[in-house]
Order: structure tokens, then C-alpha cells, then sequence
């Protein structure tokens, strides 16, 4: 492993923390290669490596998980993963578009990264948010009814450094490692900021309150 | 007209909805204090009484699950809480930890006290990291409440709880594959027998399930079985949320008794969007065949939906509407499931990746007649053979569409490619230039 | 050990009676419905599936309509969806329609088939399996004349090796998960597994190459071992067997030959003590492939990669055809009349009596490789014809104590403790035994009960085929083993009581002073069996036969006089020799010495002992030579008979549980075995040993029978331990063979040698610390030195360093003249 001493503590030690939260310490693998995201930006073979020493498995029954999953990447990630939703309902409703402006936009296809190293793009599949359609992604925060020029700013403001809010999620959209390190389960303080619940899950809401509560009444 | 009936939404628009105060002082929690006072077999009694179903689409009787498990041997029983809300159109639990994780939380704790839990799981999809961070604080807020850990309220009931993120599989939403990715695994679906009640996570005893399914459980608690039994139809009973995507006016969630119909849904929402009319539909997600205007009077409860040849699944509505190529939507939603195939049996990993292609061409206006009948045979070849429902939801679409749409297959066969205009279906305005659709990788 | 049948099963079992296609069979509860459907000749194909492994129900080919009774009435329902017959266990009343009678049935496995050859190449003509292939075969019977498929078929680069001896092509899986089941069921080596997923799901170990990983392939202690080797399994050839279409292939086999121009012949495995059944596959005159035949009392499904792959050996140029005899100092082809003149000569007359009536006696050492005929011919030769009683198979450490443990406990006790007491055995205790590297299959059958054995191993540190069974460590440095097993743990002594416990001893024992002692002290204060688990093939059969300086056939003692006599009686002589005979070490120490006339060796490797054997030939008037190689022994003989290989042969192996493993020839040559050029040896000296053919040895071996108890050697004495105590720059030597190492069996297979593990040597934290900061350890004695890399091992007892006994690198008898438990010089390099 090419980990220096201070990494390969800190990462034990976080390696540790999640091993605790389970019966079965194998049940830590999921967390534990979005730690090693947190640090390396991907799945780094070392990464595949510190998880095998750690869980008693073998390198292939480490990277058998890895590659199973698509938030794992194998390749150095993008500081922002701007994900487009094309699943059929996002793609009727734009998302096709969105995905082709946006790639002509920044230059790079599926699962390519900039040159700069900002932003990774990926054609998405459902990401549970059909009412907002069409969705896009950013570090897996939610970039509801976008559109191309909606979808263009968002990534320009990310790559000339501004601090970018999700339609629904925190005040700033965090980096890629930042965002790897919550995915293994370590609370960065922001679950309390907030851009509003947004309409559609809402809309049901309204509109029993526009029959004025009569159902939740009986 | 039916009513509305917010129960699991009803604070969704409150201020800090997702907070433990603002969860307390709408009267949450007061349902846990009530079920520790009551003995587990009276819960599961209680749960089985109300004919709760299983939210995530299956539709299985709550209660009855939770009768499946074995007598206490004195080893650990697990409850895993199926927050892998993955499949397209369904966008129904992700706003509901997002707003008010705390039912979640409460279900949870109640769940694992009927089943004698003592470390409860909720796996949530990787892919929605505020979500996460919702449940993240909520499990924490509960801990320093009292109502996780040690003896909680004075029971002598100890519980933990895990909030688990996934990492990117819609196959994990199988609950066998999920219990396997939950063990560290690649997330492909176990041999049943045995069933997750008798071998579940670590081999152990184990409840699976869903998110809307354990947040419904504090309300059934606080107002009791005939509240609940009250709503819905003979067989379906109480209330779900009914997700409208699409060309609606007013998409989201509209949380209803089971049995409203898609007419009456549309009203509140609407209708379709000015100036079209709907074409098809999905009643409950993309594994479920698709509907036509003709079905817009079916009660959407699990008989009434089957004995129409779908399935109510999620309740995750997708309307399209007259601009919609059917063609295309299919075609997308098949190089959805060859996408997450797990890999693990042949019809439907090998099936996925022949539909695909064949879908593609049609779609491209490079199809032949025999390429539909193809499809259909195909479709023959996995529906019922594959090992896990995957393969099953795979052919939903393409079957049906094909019986309800055939001509506008044909279409594209005869006239050598797709006779619609993409950009009339996008919200917004643009130009359709060739379409430059590469394949999922 | 006394001698038990394997008694079928007495418990009742439980049966269910269904209706397979219209008859009716009646099974054992559980049966899964594709194995009932073979007990009554229903075919169903299948590719997943295999009898051995866990079902998986992942191809789909298995499809069968199922119905079964249901309701108070019993009526029969009938299952929507036809169901896989690899997974479905039988109820009672089941109604089964296969393919031969139902529509759906037919109709999904049409359906299956199809998808599972959309994918597939069309490469028959090149693909090894072509002909024995299964999926080949179900195409051809059940598949379309046509494809339906026009698109575009996944490719794959091919072939990806995993390792050097296993290759994949990846376009041609279908995805069973047979391999990788097996890696991890069967074999505990999860080095490859299911990578990526859907339609791009592949079998494969972890290669940043291949799965498109950015970075380096991690090099570490997760990568299997040491070497950074990814597929480093003794069993991988299993999977290469297993595969149900040409996906895995050995590079051995790979493009050589057609199942359909290979001759089959049945045969036994020589490279362990197992005696595991194989199948060898050769076309004119030369093996091309070994498979494992199925023997459900012996080695089951499998074998170790060294019994599939080692077989290239016996044919390599130094392969001896013709006599040798020395001639002006060079050995030259000659007759065999000539040569075995030649040879009865020069041993008449070097041991003839010099003027002043003093004679130098023969010796003959036998090595641990041959047959019971073989051994039995060497014996007989030594007593009948050179008056001694100085032979030894032990081409090893040995030690009296050990013959006295053959001699009363294992020689003429038939079939002892078996494999299947072993896997069902609640507790094992392993001494001087490493079941993965010293057992082959005898591990996989350990490993069969993992979790439901308790497996304890007596070693200086817990090896990884010990680890993979679970075992716990007992700490003994090399020579301590008899004081560790007087004050064994008191929960392993508790194990050990339960009833079909069982200690396993391995040839290591006899490194271990007192060790057979306190192992028969441990059997029966807890009533644990014992088992005597040697290394090589041919060791149980050497002690039947007598091939020790103190013991004749059957156990009897070579200096009681009585059994003498009944020996003496049975071969038609007046008298065996009774002067004390010497082991292996004796001789050669008395050869080079001078003390020895003339020697007969057969199948000896001067390298594999620690005495100096090049001073003991030089020392010894006359050498004799029995081979089928040339060896370092062959060419400094006077006269080289050569001899057949095992495949060339028909003959007996006695496995170590004491089972008679006979085989035939399978492979028809001029060459001899041992004993018969024995016994045409013998008519120099106008003796007729009696040994010209396997039958007549057996019905000999038949007459003699076992030892009465009488004429048995006294069980051994209590000796002391040894309790070395290495000094600074110093450690006490642990060593043992890796199954796949540089033998001289496993010459010629490149393939399988570099499957093997990189040698290392292994020391405790504490004691690798006393070398700096050493990535190396330079190991020596007076005789030289060996440097490997250093692995410091958890758990490892404080003062010990292990190297392996003849891995690339380490070749410790030839090299360091030691054996375990010497105390040898240790320095640390950077």
C-alpha cells in the first residue's frame, strides 16, 4: 500500500468506527469503499487493498463488490459527479436534452471527466425524484426540473468555484470526497440546512387542503 | 370524489419538518409510548388486524411477515428497513425521510419491539446523500431522547439502529439482494426457501420492510385498526402515497386511500398537462404493464389493478401523454434493466442485453416485422424463467406496450424511424435535432 | 487403528415418494428433484448445477413443471412458472413433468438455451471442450438449427490468464459460478469471484487491467500471498474439470488434443498419500491430460492441482530406456542381460570377504514413492538375496520411535481411521501434518466440516490451509511437540474426548523425539484415534511390506526370532537375517564410513536427504540404481536398471487409511516395474524371489497376512523432547514441503510450478525484530545457507524461523544439511 503513515491511521481508525456499527464486520464494506472515496476520489487499488486486510477477503472478493455497484468509480472522479437522469420518464420529459447540451457543454461523455479534474458526467438512471422531472444530479444532491441552460449554469458555477445550492438539500453542494466520506456514515452537520421541501411533495398536501382536510378529518 | 388523507405527509410542510421537535410536538412518539406498554403479540396481532400491506410493491400482508418469524430461540432477530426506493417513477419514501424521518424512526422502533429486534437496519439507497444525512441526525436525536439504546422508557427494550447506504444497484431492492449487499456482498438475489423470516441477515431471523410500509405502523398504533380499516377497498386497506410523475399539471405526492382512482387523482393534480391528453401510464413503476385512458377509472388497490392485467406496485404513476413515442419509452426502460441486471441467471441477464438491441434498432427505424414478434418471444423466454422478479418487470412494458401499441411498432418499421417529435414531449422548448442517444453504458 | 468397514449408514432415513415424468421414485428426504430425477435415468440438463456444490439456480436450464398437493384435500397445484430442478427439494406426492413431458417445460429450456448461445462463439472446432462439452451437446440436441439472433455479440479479449496454469475465455462463460463456488466452498480460495455486473458480469481475480481500474495492483497480504499471485490454489484445476463449457482451460491442455483421440484409463494418483482416484487421458504412448475421477469413499469430485498437472516428469529426455552399466568410468547403454549381470556381480563381489575373511554388507533404500509390490520385492531382495536387514523407504527424517508406532499400531491393521471418519470426526488434532500442503484432497475433506470440526494444529505457527480449516494454534517450536501434547490446552484435550476424535500424525512426526509417545498417550486417555497421515504415495505400502531395517511383511519384527521363522517358512529359506538393520540415515552415515559394500536405491532423491549422500555413494563399493530418470543417485551408480512410472505399471498403492488403491496399466511400454527387474535380478544368485508379477506378490503379501500380536514390535518409549534453546543469531529451524514445490514429480510442468507459492521465511514479530530492519533473512548452517524474504507471521512462536523444504530458493536438506528443529544461524538483510 502507498498510504502514508497518517492516512492509513486516520482511514483504521474510520475503518474502526464503521466495523463497530455491525454484527458482521464484512458488513462494512459498502461504507467502507465510500471511505476510501473520501481520501482516494475513487475505488484506488490500495483502497481495494486496506479493505481486504481489514475484513479478512481476498482482493477479488473486494473488487467483486466494487465493480458491482455504480457509485464506486474506478478512475479518479471528478470533484462534482453531475449526474442527468435519462431513465424514460426524465429523458420524455428533457432529461435527453439536458444530457446533450450539457455534454457538448462541458466536452466529455458518459463516465468522462474534465481535464481539470471538476466535474465527472454520467447518465443516470432513477433517482427516486420522478415528481421533479427532469432531475439531474450533483453529488448526489438534488438538481430538480432542469433544464439545458439550467443545467449548463449549475456546472459553470461549480467550475469557476462558486458555492452551488441543490433545488432540495443543503446550503452548497460538497465535493465528491466530502459527499464519499457522509456516504460511509459520518455526519458532516449539514442535515439541518434546507432549500424547502419543494412543491410537488407537497402538492398532495395542498390539495387536501384545498378540500379542506376532509379525509384526515374522519 | 375520494378524500385525501395526509398521515405520513401531514407535517411535510411544517418548519423543520425532519426535526425531533417538530415530529414531538405533531404528536410523534407518543405512539412508541403506547406500544411499549402493549405486548409484542398484541402489535403483530394489531398490524395483522389493520390488513396492512406491504408499501414496496409486492403488496404482502405486514403482519402476516411478522407472524412468519420463528419462536425466540434466544439468538438475535433482525428487522431491515427497505429504503432502496429505486424503481423508475417511484419517488414516494425518499421525500418521506427527507420530510419527517422520524416516522421512519418511530416505525422502526416499534417494528423491532413487536419482533423482538434488538439492532434494526435501514438500508437507504447511496444515491441521495441528504436523505442521509436526514436519517443520519434522526437516529442520533433519538438516541439522546431515550428512544434508542438501552431500556428504552423504562421497558427493559433495547434497540440500535444502523442507517446503511448503498452504493448504486436497483437490485437491491429485491429483499435477498438487499440483505446481501447489507452483508458486504454483490447485491444478487438469495435461493428462497429460505426465506429471510427464517434465514435472513447473518442467517438470522429477519423482517424486510418498507419504508412507507414501518412508517405506517405509528399511525395504526395512535389511531387504532379501524381508523386504518376504515380506508381503502375489501382487500386494500388504509392509505399510501400515490406519486404522479409526468405530464401531469401538478406532479407529486398524493397520499390517498388505496381504491382512488387515476381520474380522481388527476383532478386534484390538474389533469394532464394543457392542451394533451394521456396516452399511457404506469400504475405502479416500470415493472408494472402499462395502462391506457381506458384505465382511468380503475381503483388502484392490488385486485382491482391485477384483474386489469397490472400490478399496483409503488403507486408510482407515470403519465405520458399524446407526444410520447411509446416506442422510445420502452426502449429506455429495457436498457434500465439490462443496466441492473445483476448478471446472476441467464434470461435475464442475457435476455436484457438481446431486447435491448433489438428495441434500439426498432427504435432507430432499422427494425423488421419479425423483430416484434421477436420481442415477444424473447419476453417469453425470461417472464417466469428468471430468478428473481427483475426479469418479470423487464418484459411488463414491452408486452404490454406491444398488445396496446402495436401499430405504433409497425410505424416505425414502415416508415424507418420514430414518427414523433422529441421536443414536443420536454417542458421546455427547444429543437429536435437527430438524437444522439448513446447506450447506457 | 483398528480395521472398521465403512459401514453404510444404519439410521432410518427419511424418504418422500413423487411421480417423475409418470414414474414413481422414492428418495430421501431434501433430495433436490434433479438428483431424484437421475435415480430413476431423468436427464435433466443442467449447467449450474453440479452435486457437489451448494445450488445456485443461476443458469435456468433445469426448468421443470412442478406440482405438489395442497389443502386440507391434498389436491394437486400446479406452480405458475416451471421451476429449477437444481434447487427445488422433493415433497411428498410432487408431480414432475421434464422436458420429455410437458410443452412448458420443453418450451423454457428451448428458451434458456437460446439466450445462453446468443453470446456464445462459435469456436467449437478450436475450443478444447469441443466434444465433451455440455452445452455443446445440449445445443446440438435441444437447440435451434438457427440463431435468431442478428445483433452484436459480446467479445472479450481471450484468453485472460488468471494464473499460469488456468486461463479464461470469457466469451465462452456462461456464468455458472461453478469455479468460483468451488474456489470458496470446496477449496477456501476466494481468489476469483463474479466482477462487474448485468451483461458485462465476468469471472475473474482482481486485475486493475481487466476491470479497468486506474492504479496499481495492490501488493499485500490481501492478494493472497506473497508472491502477489492471484489464483494460488491447490485445487485450481477443479475448475478447469467442473466447467460446463471451454470457458476455463490449463495451459498444460490448452490446443493439444480432442477428447475423441484420447484413450482413457482409470488410475491412481501418485503424488500423495490419498491415493485419489484419476483418469489419465493419453494418445500414443503420452499422457496429455489427468482428471479426477469421482470415488465417493477416497477423494470425492476433486484432486490437488499437483495430482492433475505433474505428470510431465516421467517423460522428459532424461527418461531412462535402456540399462546402464559403467564402462572405463562412463555409464553406457547395454542389455539387460548384460546389466543384470553386471549388477549381481559387482554387489557379489563387493561384498564378497576381503583376504582376511572381513565382509562389507548390501543395503537397499527404497524410497517412499513405490508400489506395495515395488516395496515388498526391495524388502525381500535385501533379506532373501543380501543376507540384511538394512532397508529403509524412509528417504526422510526417521526415527525408531516412529517404526515402533508402524510396527504396532499401523503395519497389518487394515483399514483404519477413513476419510469419511476424518470429515465426520467432531475433533482433530494435527501433529506434524499440514493437511493442505502434506495432505491434498485430505484437506479438502477437513475443510468439508468447517464449523461443525474443531481442528487444533500442533505447529510453530498456524499455517493458511490451517487457517482456511478454522484450526486453532497449538504453539510448539520444532522438537517441543511431545511436551505440547503432555499440557495440550484443556479445551482441545476436552475436544479431543469426544467420541470419533481424531490425532492425526504426519511423517513430521518422527522430527518430533517422544511425539508418537505422547500422541499415544493423548488416544487413549481421551480416546481419540489415531492416524498416521505420511507424505508420499508409497509410505502405508512400504510398512505393509516390511520396507524397514526392524520390520518384515505384516508387521512383524525383524529381530524376533519367531516371526522371522514364519516369514523364513512362507518364502521357502532357511533363515532371515537377524542383525539389527539400519535406517536410512544409518546406512548412509555406515557408507560413508566405508562400512557398506554394495547399495540398491530406488526412487531416492540425493536432495531430498540431509546426510551426505554423494560421500556414501563414493564410499560404497558397488551402487545399483533403479530409475526412471536419470537421477543425481542414477549417475553415480555402476549399474542403472530403469523402471516404469507409475502409469506404465499396474500395481498397489496403500492410501494412508489403509485402503488398497490397485491399478492397472495404462499406458503399455517395455518398461519393468521395480519388482519385476527385482526379481530377474534375484536369478542371478539362482534365487527366485517370487516377485515377477503383481499377482504373485499379492497372493504372498495374502499368504503372510498380518502379525500375530506376539511377533509385534512393543509400542515405543517415552523419549525426551528436545527443548533447543537458539542464542542470539540463532533460531530453531521449522520446515515443511509446499504441495506445489520443485520435487522431482513436479519437473516439467512449468504451468503448475508457477501456480506454487513464492518462498519465504517466516518469523514472529519478536524474533524478526532481532534482525533490524530486515526484508530478507539469510538462513545457514555450516553447510550453507539459504535467503528468502522475510514474512513476519502472526502468532508465530518466539525463536523460530520456517523456510519451506524445496521451493524455488530453498532447498534445505541439500542446501543447509538440516532438518526441523536444528538450531541454525538467522541474519537479517535489507
Amino acid at each position: 500500500m502507498t498510504y502514508d503513515e497518517t492516512t492509513l491511521a486516520q482511514l483504521a481508525e474510520d475503518a474502526a468506527a464503521i466495523i463497530a456499527r455491525y454484527p458482521v464486520k464484512r458488513s462494512a464494506l459498502l461504507p467502507m469503499l465510500h471511505l476510501v472515496q473520501s481520501v482516494d476520489g475513487y475505488v484506488s487499488p490500495d483502497g481495494i487493498e486496506f479493505c481486504a486486510e481489514q475484513l479478512d477477503l481476498t482482493a477479488a472478493e473486494v473488487s467483486a463488490v466494487a465493480t458491482f455497484y455504480t457509485q464506486y468509480k474506478r478512475r479518479p472522479n471528478g470533484e462534482y459527479q453531475v449526474g442527468v437522469c435519462t431513465n424514460t420518464l426524465c429523458a420524455v420529459m428533457g432529461g435527453d436534452r439536458i444530457w446533450d447540451e450539457l455534454s457538448e457543454h462541458v466536452g466529455v461523455g458518459h463516465d468522462e471527466t474534465t481535464e481539470d479534474g471538476q466535474i465527472t458526467l454520467e447518465r443516470l438512471e432513477c433517482n427516486a425524484a420522478c415528481d421533479y422531472a427532469p432531475v439531474m444530479m450533483v453529488n448526489w444532491e438534488f438538481f430538480d426540473n432542469q433544464t439545458p441552460e439550467s443545467a449548463k449554469q449549475v456546472v459553470d458555477d461549480l467550475r469557476s468555484g462558486k458555492d452551488v445550492a441543490p433545488t432540495r438539500g443543503p446550503a452548497k453542494v460538497c465535493s465528491f470526497t466530502q459527499v464519499s466520506r457522509v456516504l460511509a456514515g459520518f455526519e458532516d452537520g449539514r442535515a439541518d440546512e434546507d432549500q424547502g421541501a419543494g412543491a410537488p411533495t407537497l402538492a398532495g398536501l395542498e390539495a387536501a387542503k384545498e378540500q379542506g382536510w376532509k379525509g384526515a378529518a374522519k | 370524489m375520494t378524500d385525501l388523507v395526509p398521515v405520513l405527509s401531514a407535517t411535510w410542510g411544517s418548519e423543520q419538518s425532519w426535526s425531533l421537535d417538530t415530529y414531538t410536538d405533531a404528536g410523534g412518539y407518543a405512539p412508541l409510548k403506547k406500544a411499549l406498554g402493549m405486548e409484542p403479540g398484541d402489535l403483530i396481532q394489531a398490524v395483522k388486524d389493520s390488513g396492512l400491506r406491504g408499501r414496496g410493491g409486492a403488496g404482502f400482508p405486514t403482519g402476516m411477515k411478522w407472524g412468519f418469524l420463528p419462536p425466540d430461540d434466544g439468538g438475535p432477530r433482525y428487522l431491515v428497513v427497505n429504503a432502496d426506493e429505486s424503481e423508475p417513477g417511484t419517488c414516494k419514501d425518499i421525500p418521506t425521510m427527507m420530510s419527517a424521518p422520524h416516522a421512519l424512526i418511530e416505525g422502526v422502533i416499534i417494528t423491532s419491539f413487536a419482533i423482538g429486534c434488538n439492532h434494526a437496519f435501514i438500508y437507504l439507497r447511496g444515491e441521495v446523500v441528504h436523505v442521509y444525512r436526514r436519517l443520519l441526525q434522526a437516529v442520533r436525536e433519538a438516541y439522546e431522547a431515550g428512544h434508542l439504546g438501552k431500556d428504552i422508557h423504562g421497558s427493559g427494550f433495547d434497540l440500535d439502529v444502523t442507517v446503511h447506504a448503498g452504493a448504486g444497484a436497483y437490485i437491491c431492492g429485491e429483499e435477498t439482494a438487499l440483505l446481501d449487499s447489507l452483508e458486504g456482498r454483490r447485491g444478487q438475489p438469495r435461493l428462497k426457501p429460505p426465506f429471510p423470516a427464517v434465514a435472513g441477515l447473518y442467517a438470522r431471523p429477519t423482517v424486510v420492510n418498507n419504508v412507507e410500509s414501518v412508517a405506517s405502523v405509528p399511525a395504526i398504533v395512535d389511531k387504532g385498526v379501524e381508523w386504518f380499516t376504515a380506508m381503502g377497498t375489501e382487500r386494500s386497506k388504509g392509505m399510501g402515497l400515490f406519486s404522479l410523475s409526468g405530464h401531469v399539471t401538478r406532479p407529486g405526492q398524493y397520499e390517498a386511500p388505496l381504491g382512488i382512482t387515476l381520474r380522481e387523482l388527476l383532478e386534484l393534480a390538474g389533469g394532464i398537462r394543457e392542451g394533451h391528453e394521456l396516452k399511457f401510464w404506469t400504475p405502479g413503476g416500470s415493472s408494472t404493464p402499462i395502462f391506457t385512458q381506458d384505465h382511468l377509472d380503475t381503483p388502484l388497490d392490488y385486485e382491482s389493478v391485477g384483474a386489469a392485467g397490472s400490478m399496483l406496485g409503488t403507486r408510482a404513476l407515470q403519465l405520458f401523454d399524446d407526444t410520447t413515442c411509446v416506442v422510445r419509452a420502452v426502449t429506455r426502460w429495457t436498457e434500465f434493466y439490462k443496466h441492473e441486471s445483476c448478471g446472476k441467471c441467464t434470461p435475464c441477464r442475457e435476455g436484457t442485453y438481446w431486447l435491448t438491441q433489438i428495441l434500439k434498432r426498432i427504435e432507430a427505424g432499422r427494425g423488421t416485422e419479425a423483430d416484434i414478434q421477436q420481442l415477444l418471444d424473447t419476453c417469453d423466454s425470461i417472464a417466469g424463467r428468471s430468478f428473481c422478479a427483475l426479469g418479470d418487470g423487464a418484459t411488463s412494458s414491452i408486452i404490454s406496450s406491444v398488445t396496446l401499441f402495436r401499430e405504433e411498432y409497425e410505424a416505425h418499421v414502415e416508415q424507418g424511424g420514430c414518427p414523433f417529435d422529441h421536443a414536443a414531449s420536454a417542458l421546455f422548448d427547444y429543437t429536435d435535432t437527430p438524437a444522439t442517444e448513446e447506450a447506457h453504458a | 487403528m483398528t480395521a472398521t468397514a465403512d459401514k453404510p449408514a444404519a439410521e432410518v432415513v427419511d424418504t418422500v415418494t413423487l411421480t417423475i415424468d409418470g414414474t414413481e421414485v422414492t428418495v430421501p428426504k431434501g433430495t433436490l428433484i434433479i438428483r431424484a430425477a437421475e435415480q430413476v435415468g431423468i436427464e435433466i440438463p443442467r449447467f449450474c448445477d453440479h452435486p457437489a456444490l451448494k445450488p445456485a439456480g443461476a443458469c435456468r436450464q433445469c426448468l421443470v413443471d412442478v406440482a405438489s398437493p395442497a389443502g386440507p384435500e391434498g389436491k394437486l397445484r400446479a406452480f405458475p412458472k416451471p421451476q429449477a430442478s437444481c434447487t427445488m427439494t422433493v415433497t411428498e406426492g410432487m408431480v414432475v413433468n421434464t422436458q420429455h413431458t410437458s410443452e412448458e417445460a420443453d418450451r423454457a429450456q428451448k428458451g434458456v438455451m437460446e439466450l445462453l448461445l446468443i453470446n456464445h462463439p462459435l469456436d467449437c472446432p478450436v475450443c478444447d471442450k469441443g466434444g465433451e462439452c455440455p452445452l455443446q451437446n445440449q445445443a446440438m440436441s435441444h437447440g435451434r438449427p438457427e440463431s435468431r439472433f442478428v445483433d452484436v455479440k459480446r467479445v472479450f479479449e481471450k484468453p485472460l490468464a488468471l494464473s499460469s496454469e488456468i486461463l479464461l475465455d470469457r466469451e465462452r462463460c456462461v456464468l455458472c459460478q461453478r469455479c468460483t463456488r468451488f474456489s470458496k466452498e470446496i477449496a477456501g480460495d476466494a481468489f476469483i469471484d463474479l466482477q462487474n455486473r448485468g451483461a458485462q458480469q465476468q469471472i475473474g481475480t482482481f486485475d486493475e487491467d481487466v476491470l479497468d481500474f486506474d492504479g496499481y495492483r495492490p501488493v499485500g497480504a490481501a492478494t493472497v500471498d506473497e508472491a502477489g499471485k492471484a489464483f494460488s490454489s491447490y485445487y485450481s484445476g477443479n475448475t478447469v474439470q467442473i466447467c460446463p463449457v471451454g470457458a476455463l482451460t490449463s495451459a498444460a491442455y490448452r490446443f493439444r488434443s480432442r477428447p475423441f483421440d484420447l484413450v482413457s484409463s482409470p488410475s491412481i494418483a501418485e503424488h500423495d498419500s490419498s491415493g485419489s482416484a484419476i483418469r489419465i487421458d493419453h494418445r500414443r504412448g503420452k499422457i496429455l491430460r489427468r482428471l479426477a475421477e469421482n470415488d465417493p469413499v477416497v477423494n470425492e469430485d476433486w484432486i490437488s492441482d499437483k495430482d492433475r498437472f505433474a505428470f510431465a516428469w516421467q517423460n522428459l529426455s532424461d527418461r531412462l530406456t535402456r540399462p546402464l552399466v559403467r564402462k572405463d568410468g562412463e555409464l553406457v547403454e547395454t542389455s539387460w542381460p548384460e546389466a543384470l549381470a553386471a549388477a549381481a556381480a559387482g554387489i557379489k563381489a563387493a561384498t564378497a570377504a576381503d583376504d582376511e575373511g572381513a565382509s562389507r554388507g548390501a543395503a537397499v533404500l527404497t524410497g517412499g514413492r513405490v508400489t506395495l509390490e515395488d516395496a515388498y520385492a526391495y524388502q525381500k531382495l535385501a533379506r532373501v538375496v543380501l543376507g540384511t536387514n538394512d532397508v529403509d523407504f524412509r528417504a526422510r527424517t526417521a526415527s525408531d520411535e516412529e517404526q515402533a508406532f508402524l510396527g504396532s499400531q499401523v503395519a497389518g491393521t487394515g483399514l483404519g481411521v477413513t476419510f469419511g471418519e476424518l470429515e465426520k470426526a467432531p475433533a482433530v488434532l494435527l501433529v506434524g501434518f499440514e493437511p493442505e500442503d502434506e495432505g491434498g484432497v485430505v484437506f479438502l475433506r477437513l475443510r468439508k466440516s468447517l464449523g461443525r470440526q474443531r481442528v487444533a494444529a500442533v505447529a510453530p505457527f498456524l499455517s493458511r490451509g490451517a487457517e482456511k480449516l478454522g484450526a486453532t494454534l497449538v504453539p510448539a517450536a520444532p522438537g517441543r511437540e511431545a511436551a505440547v501434547l503432555a499440557e495440550l490446552p484443556e479445551d482441545v484435550r476436552d475436544a479431543l474426548s469426544q467420541p470419533g476424535a481424531v490425532v492425526v500424525l504426519g511423517e513430521r512426526a518422527a522430527e518430533a523425539p517422544g511425539a508418537f509417545v505422547a500422541a499415544q498417550e493423548l488416544a487413549s486417555s481421551t480416546g481419540a484415534r489415531l492416524a498416521w497421515i505420511p507424505r508420499r504415495a508409497g509410505e502405508r505400502g512400504a510398512v505393509e511390506a516390511g520396507a524397514l531395517p526392524g520390520l518384515l511383511p505384516g508387521g512383524r519384527t525383524a529381530t524376533l526370532k519367531g516371526a522371522r521363522d514364519v516369514v523364513a517358512k512362507a518364502w521357502g529359506v532357511d533363515a532371515l537375517p537377524s542383525a539389527k538393520g539400519r535406517d536410512t540415515a544409518g546406512i548412509l552415515k555406515a557408507a560413508a564410513e566405508g562400512a557398506i559394500g554394495a547399495l540398491v536405491v530406488g526412487g531416492v532423491s540425493a536432495s531430498d536427504l540431509a546426510g551426505d549422500v554423494s560421500a556414501a555413494l563414493e564410499a560404497t563399493g558397488f551402487v545399483v540404481s533403479l530409475e526412471v530418470r536419470r537421477s543425481e543417485i542414477a549417475e553415480a551408480a555402476d549399474v542403472v536398471l530403469p523402471v516404469a512410472p507409475p502409469s506404465e505399471k499396474p500395481g498397489t498403492f496403500v492410501n494412508w487409511e489403509g485402503r488398497l488403491r490397485g491399478f492397472a496399466t495404462a499406458i503399455r511400454t517395455d518398461a519393468m516395474p521395480d519388482h519385476r527387474v527385482l526379481d530377474l535380478l534375484a536369478r542371478e544368485w539362482g534365487v527366485e524371489l517370487g516377485t515377477g508379477t503383481v499377482e504373485a506378490v499379492n497372493a504372498e503379501l495374502a499368504a503372510l497376512g498380518a502379525a500375530d500380536a506376539a511377533h509385534r514390535p512393543a509400542a515405543p518409549k517415552a523419549r525426551a523432547a528436545r527443548n533447543p534453546r537458539p542464542k542470539k543469531g540463532t533460531a530453531v529451524l521449522a520446515t515443511w514441503h509446499q504441495l506445489v514445490d520443485e520435487g522431482a514429480l513436479q519437473d516439467g510442468e512449468p504451468y503448475l510450478a508457477g501456480t506454487g507459492r513464492v518462498a519465504v521465511a517466516r518469523m514472529s514479530a519478536a524474533t524478526a525484530a532481532a534482525l533490524g530492519d530486515a526484508v530478507s533473512v539469510e538462513v545457514s548452517t555450516e553447510a550453507g545457507a539459504v535467503e528468502l524474504p522475510l514474512v513476519v507471521t502472526d502468532g508465530m512462536v518466539d525463536g523460530v524461523v520456517w523456510v519451506p523444504v524445496k521451493s524455488p530458493g530453498s532447498w534445505v536438506a541439500r542446501d543447509l544439511r538440516a532438518t526441523a528443529g536444528a538450531v541454525v544461524s538467522v541474519k537479517g538483510a535489507a
